[in-house]
């Protein structure tokens, strides 16, 4: 339905379109009707005015949809490059007031901790197999723990998986991740990790869950934050669990404050945290003056990044980095790799057409595990 | 010079369709073999299915419980143990290190391919190209091979009398069986068992039946593989020195979805970078018999990477030396 062939919202446009014509060009079809690179949003109803709500960095991030004539069924065609997964919502103008709604005729959802969004997907992008529950995977299991942090002057509560086939005679590498509930609820942490254990393309791993109430400060370059994960939190683990003490065998993670918050900790411990996994990170900075255009939310991180951008070392020893094309970070995030790459660490930075949300970071937790600790893939042969 | 097995046959995958018994009844064995089932680990001894397989054969199973006997020995031993332990973390360090290299060499290879020169140079070049990653292959082996040199001459596994006791038990089982069967599962765990209790010097005049990982640890070098993994390029590498019971070749367990045959300069680079040795691709229900070097008969698909990037289902060829193996050595 590309070149030459006529879009299907077209057959609408003829002389004498009714409701009943509308109601025939709905039925049946999914929406957004993606045809080739094209994507048609529809809406349909009474209102004073439609726009598509999206967060793709470098398009207007409202845009209007026509009203086709005689009709209630509003609509916009847009050309969208393959593989792109993007998160948007339907903005309704009606007396003046604006509402925020779903896609109701779409049924691709994403949660995240403000809500859902209506997804669209392209032509390429298929949601991945080993982010849903696999009945042939052993699930791990997830409790609770609770911490006395005297860094952090408050108890925390961390949610602690261990692999299906544990066991305490074995030893286990360590990841701990950053709005860790966030991970297991939208990210499908726990799914994604049952699976590739299973799969082999991870090791059985012990991962530790955090959270914070406070995140924009405590994962802001924050000394505290840094002290309770790697002076109190691992050897707290380290007694309670079999882990692999060297460094190669600890890896921190997050996405957007939370890769700041990794990447600033490993940055206060060099050589402890031997694995990063950065996913969308807020690394704002700028290259002249002391304020980004960010915001005073991000002076602290201007503030550090600049500080390590004019002096980088090696703070690891290999460093998995991602982010979305259609986020604004995207910029900050490239400019990283070459950054990284001189101080001698390994660096691995994979890029999505997809923008800054959980379904993203969970699209990449295989490229980004299995880079940071390979499975036995490689081993086993039976 | 150890004795050599009395026949050596190489299978493809055993998991769903198992033709071990086509094998074992070939040769025309009767009464007990010997089970290596070490490469499942902790799942060593759920050998049901095997000891089932054979059973219309009247071949009984006896699992030598390589890995069991480890654990034994590492909790009856402590200092022991705690240099295996640091001995195996110093070859993890080697694989990593030797990895890092080999990325290195491959990239290199794969630039130097893409430039615009004289034909004659290009193919000088990738000449060299090849000659690289096979001395960093070369360089891996030997520091594995002085690493565990050096760890045998400190602590003398054989002798210690944790090991010595199974050591004795499993050579006695091995003497009253009349082949042994070596399972698939974790390569580099079954080839630490195997190595552990010095297995190779025990299987003179056995028929040896042996399956994906336990194919390629018999083997003079294993060569862990995956063309698609889950992020990367899936550069091959090479593990270690095998027992050297199977030489010259290198073996491809499972290269339905390991191998990608439609990419030539893969299984060209393949070829090319272990030559002399034959690659040897094992799909599920195939199996061979080699013998001297080469594949003396198969059936049910075997085939061989080739250097000029194809491959065919394999035929008798001329012999192959073989390299430094732990018999060897």
């Amino acid at each position: 339905m590309t070149g030459l062939t006529p879009l299907a919202i077209t057959t609408l446009m003829m002389p004498g379109t009714d409701a009943r014509k509308v109601d025939d060009f709905l039925a049946g079809k999914q929406f957004p009707l993606v045809e080739g690179p094209n994507v048609t949003y529809v809406w349909r109803g009474d209102a004073e005015g439609v726009n598509l709500r999206h967060w793709i960095y470098g398009l207007e991030s409202a845009s209007a949809l026509s009203r086709l004539p005689h009709t209630d069924l509003w609509f916009l065609t847009l050309d969208i490059p393959e593989g792109s997964r993007i998160e948007y919502k339907f903005e309704i103008l009606r007396n003046g007031k604006a509402e925020w709604i779903e896609d109701p005729r779409n049924p691709n959802r994403a949660r995240d901790p403000f809500g859902a969004n209506s997804v669209l997907q392209a032509v390429g992008y298929e949601a991945p197999d080993w982010s849903t529950r696999d009945d042939l995977a052993r699930p791990g299991t997830i409790d609770q723990l609770v911490f006395d942090s005297p860094s952090l002057e408050g108890r925390r509560t961390v949610q602690m998986y261990l692999p299906a086939r544990f066991r305490r005679s074995r030893q286990y590498p360590l990841v701990v991740v950053h709005d860790g509930k966030d991970y297991l609820n939208y990210a499908s942490m726990k799914e994604v990790l049952d699976n590739l254990i299973h799969r082999l393309e991870i090791p059985d791993v012990i991962v530790a869950f955090t959270d914070s109430p406070d995140r924009l400060r405590e994962y802001a370059n924050d000394e505290a934050h840094a002290r309770f994960l790697t002076e109190e939190l691992v050897p707290d683990l380290a007694a309670r669990f079999p882990l692999y003490d060297r460094p190669q065998a600890r890896c921190l993670m997050g996405a957007s404050f939370g890769a700041v918050a990794s990447f600033s900790t490993a940055y206060r411990y060099p050589g402890f945290w031997g694995r990063l996994l950065l996913q969308s990170g807020s690394f704002a900075f700028t290259d002249i003056g002391k304020r980004n255009r960010r915001g005073p939310l991000f002076d602290r991180v201007v503030e550090f990044m600049n500080r390590y951008r004019n002096e980088p070392i090696a703070i690891s020893e290999r460093i998995f980095l991602s982010c979305g094309v259609y986020e604004s970070l995207i910029y900050e995030n490239r400019s990283m790799v070459p950054l990284l790459d001189a101080t001698g660490m390994q660096v691995r930075f994979v890029e999505a057409r997809d923008g800054h949300n959980w379904e993203n970071w969970r699209d990449r937790l295989r490229e980004g595990l299995s880079w940071v600790f390979p499975g036995p893939l490689m081993f086993v042969y039976e | 010079m150890p004795k050599a097995p009395r026949a050596v046959v190489l299978l493809g995958a055993q998991r769903f369709e198992p033709t071990l018994a086509e094998a074992v009844k070939d040769l025309a064995i009767k009464g007990r073999l010997a089970a290596i089932t070490a490469g499942w680990q902790e799942r060593e001894e759920e050998d049901d299915d095997l000891a089932e397989h054979l059973a219309p054969l009247s071949v009984t199973t006896e699992n030598l419980r390589l890995h069991a006997r480890a654990e034994e020995v590492f909790r009856a031993d402590p200092e022991f143990h705690k240099a295996h332990r640091e001995r195996q973390a110093l070859l993890r360090h080697r694989q990593d290190f030797y990895r890092i290299r080999l990325e290195h060499a491959l990239d290199a290879a794969q630039v130097i391919r893409q430039r615009q020169a004289p034909e004659a140079i290009l193919e000088d070049e990738a000449h060299a190209s090849i000659q690289a990653i096979r001395d960093l292959d070369h360089m891996h082996l030997s520091r594995c091979a002085i690493d565990r040199g050096e760890f045998e001459d400190r602590y003398k596994p054989l002798k210690r009398a944790a090991l010595a006791k199974h050591r004795s038990e499993i050579a006695e089982i091995i003497a009253g069986s009349e082949g042994v069967a070596i399972a698939g599962g974790h390569v580099a765990s079954l080839l630490n068992r195997l190595d552990l209790f010095g297995i190779a010097p025990m299987l003179g005049g056995k028929a040896i039946f042996a399956w994906c990982a336990g194919a390629m640890a018999i083997s003079d070098r294993v060569v862990l593989f995956h063309d698609s993994p889950p992020q990367g390029v899936g550069a091959a590498e090479v593990l270690d020195a095998g027992l050297g019971l199977a030489p010259g070749v290198v073996v491809l367990p499972q290269p339905e979805f390991r191998l990608r045959l439609d990419d030539k300069e893969r299984v060209q680079l393949m070829a090319r970078r272990f030559a002399p040795a034959v690659c040897l691709a094992m799909p599920e229900r195939s199996r061979a018999r080699w013998k001297s070097g080469r594949v003396e008969s198969q059936q049910g698909g075997v085939f061989e990477l080739r250097e000029d990037g194809t491959h065919a289902v394999s035929v008798a060829r001329h012999s192959v030396p073989p390299m430094k193996g732990h018999v060897a050595s």
